[in-house]
């Protein structure tokens, strides 16, 4: 039981230290990758190539001033970053990164904790999110807070409904909610789930955007408009969590999309950790080429299309792939 | 259940960091408020009335019918799951279920529900 106990929080710690470098170099790359595709340096002073420039943004965010003004409601004040914080990085108990592996003579899981709704619980935990957002908007006591704060939440609940319905397609093939199994039935490039739910990956990947407000569905921070939206009268140490909060939710959504339709750690030759990163990696990519590349919507387009075309489309695609693996069943997926 | 105490340990981990960095910043950071710099930000200008203001009641409409979908979408995932083993019968029973639930959305749809003004 104790040697359990401390095997898990090995893994807890390893997970959360590499989460927040990961978290801390997101940023980094996204500055990196959005300055070449704008044919501009990026940050090039803090170290060789800008690489130190997360830590010192870190230094500077601790050592910053934290202004609280006069007429905010104090406990969710404080609360709100807090509470978009820790859903982000929660959702990495479940995904495994890893194959069951060796180390110092003990059989280690991938995973770190291998529960049999998974999926369910990503889900659950995602959805906590919003209540940050909401609360911190609410409670700053500033119009543009307020206003981005209820932008936020009536756009990911929007969206969340066919967030949710995207990915049963899957559950239908794979028969498990599992993330373990999920990944183990995924065992070759061929028998990648997208192969099997290209409409499904399509809208998780659009829904996966809109739940973590990013470009081109934004609208919650739009600058032109509500200034920092639900996080203008945050300072310092408040302002890094929510910061944090944002970059791990992406991170988080990568690693359930790889999980979900890219077969998660499995690969040839390199060992499965580093198949893991790489896939994440391309989806964090293809997020900051999604920002240098697509302009922000208008917010009644965005409710339209997410109401109008996702959530049909993902009603349809439930009942699609129900009757696709009835009648072609033997065909395709071996019974 | 050990795998969900593994999950405790990653939630006690969570809030440790936050609570940690937040403590650890208290301790080190300047703290120099006057009145002129704890007013709300409202573009250089002194706010006014209070922040908490009447807004676009589609928010509340909206929420509603999220809810109402929601909870339909919940009995979907046992379904799922479930549906190696159900066969044909529970094919067409989830199709009436859905059918219903795109009738709801269609007449949500028609009365203006979904619609942004």
């Amino acid at each position: 039981m104790l040697e359990v106990i401390l095997i898990s929080s090995i893994k807890v710690i390893v997970v959360v230290v590499v989460l927040l470098t990961g978290c801390a170099y997101a940023t980094y790359m996204e500055r990196k990758v959005l300055a070449f595709m704008q044919n501009r340096i990026g940050p090039n002073y803090a170290g060789p190539y800008g690489l130190l420039q997360p830590i010192a943004d870190a230094v500077k965010l601790i050592f910053k001033e934290d202004v609280v003004p006069d007429n905010v409601e104090r406990l969710t004040y404080t609360l709100a970053p807090m509470i978009s914080f820790v859903p982000a990085m929660l959702t990495f108990a479940v995904v495994p990164f890893s194959s069951n592996f060796t180390l110092f003579g003990y059989e280690i899981t991938g995973v770190i904790s291998d529960l049999n709704i998974g999926i369910l619980f990503v889900f659950a935990i995602t959805s906590l999110g919003v209540y940050g957002i909401l609360l911190g908007g609410w409670s700053a006591g500033s119009k543009y807070s307020l206003l981005g704060g209820l932008r936020a939440s009536a756009q990911m609940i929007s969206y969340e409904l066919s967030y949710g319905l995207s990915i049963v397609g899957v559950i239908i093939i794979a028969n498990t909610l599992s993330m373990v199994e999920l990944v183990e039935q995924q065992s070759s490039i061929g028998s990648w789930f997208i192969w099997k739910q290209p409409l499904g990956f399509l809208l998780y990947i659009t829904c996966a955007v809109a739940e973590t407000n990013r470009s081109p569905f934004d609208l919650p921070e739009a600058e032109s408009e509500l200034v920092g939206g639900y996080h203008t009268e945050y300072s310092s140490m408040r302002f890094a969590q929510f910061f944090i909060g944002e970059y791990g939710n992406m991170l988080a959504v990568s690693a359930v999309a790889t999980t979900l339709f890219f077969g998660g750690w499995q690969g040839p030759l390199l060992p499965p950790v580093i198949w893991f990163l790489i896939k994440v990696f391309c989806f964090m990519f293809f997020y900051i080429w999604l920002r240098a590349t697509l302009p922000r919507f208008r917010y009644d387009q965005l409710m339209n299309f997410g109401w109008k075309v996702l959530f049909p489309l993902a009603l349809f695609n439930t009942l699609l792939t129900g009757l696709w693996v009835l009648w072609l069943g033997d065909v395709l997926f071996g019974g | 259940m050990l795998e969900y105490l593994a999950i405790i340990i990653f939630i006690v981990a969570g809030i440790g960091i936050v609570l940690f960095t937040f403590c650890f910043s208290r301790l080190i950071r300047p703290a120099n408020p006057y009145p002129e710099k704890t007013i709300n930000y409202e573009c250089a200008e002194i706010p006014q009335g209070h922040s908490w203001i009447q807004f676009n009641n589609r928010f509340y409409i909206f929420g509603l019918i999220f809810v109402i979908f929601d909870v339909e979408a919940v009995f979907l995932f046992p379904w799922a799951v479930a549906f190696g083993q159900l066969g044909l019968y529970a094919l067409i029973e989830m199709v009436i279920f859905i059918t219903i639930l795109f009738y709801g959305i269609y007449y949500a749809w028609r009365k203006g529900a979904l619609q942004w003004v």
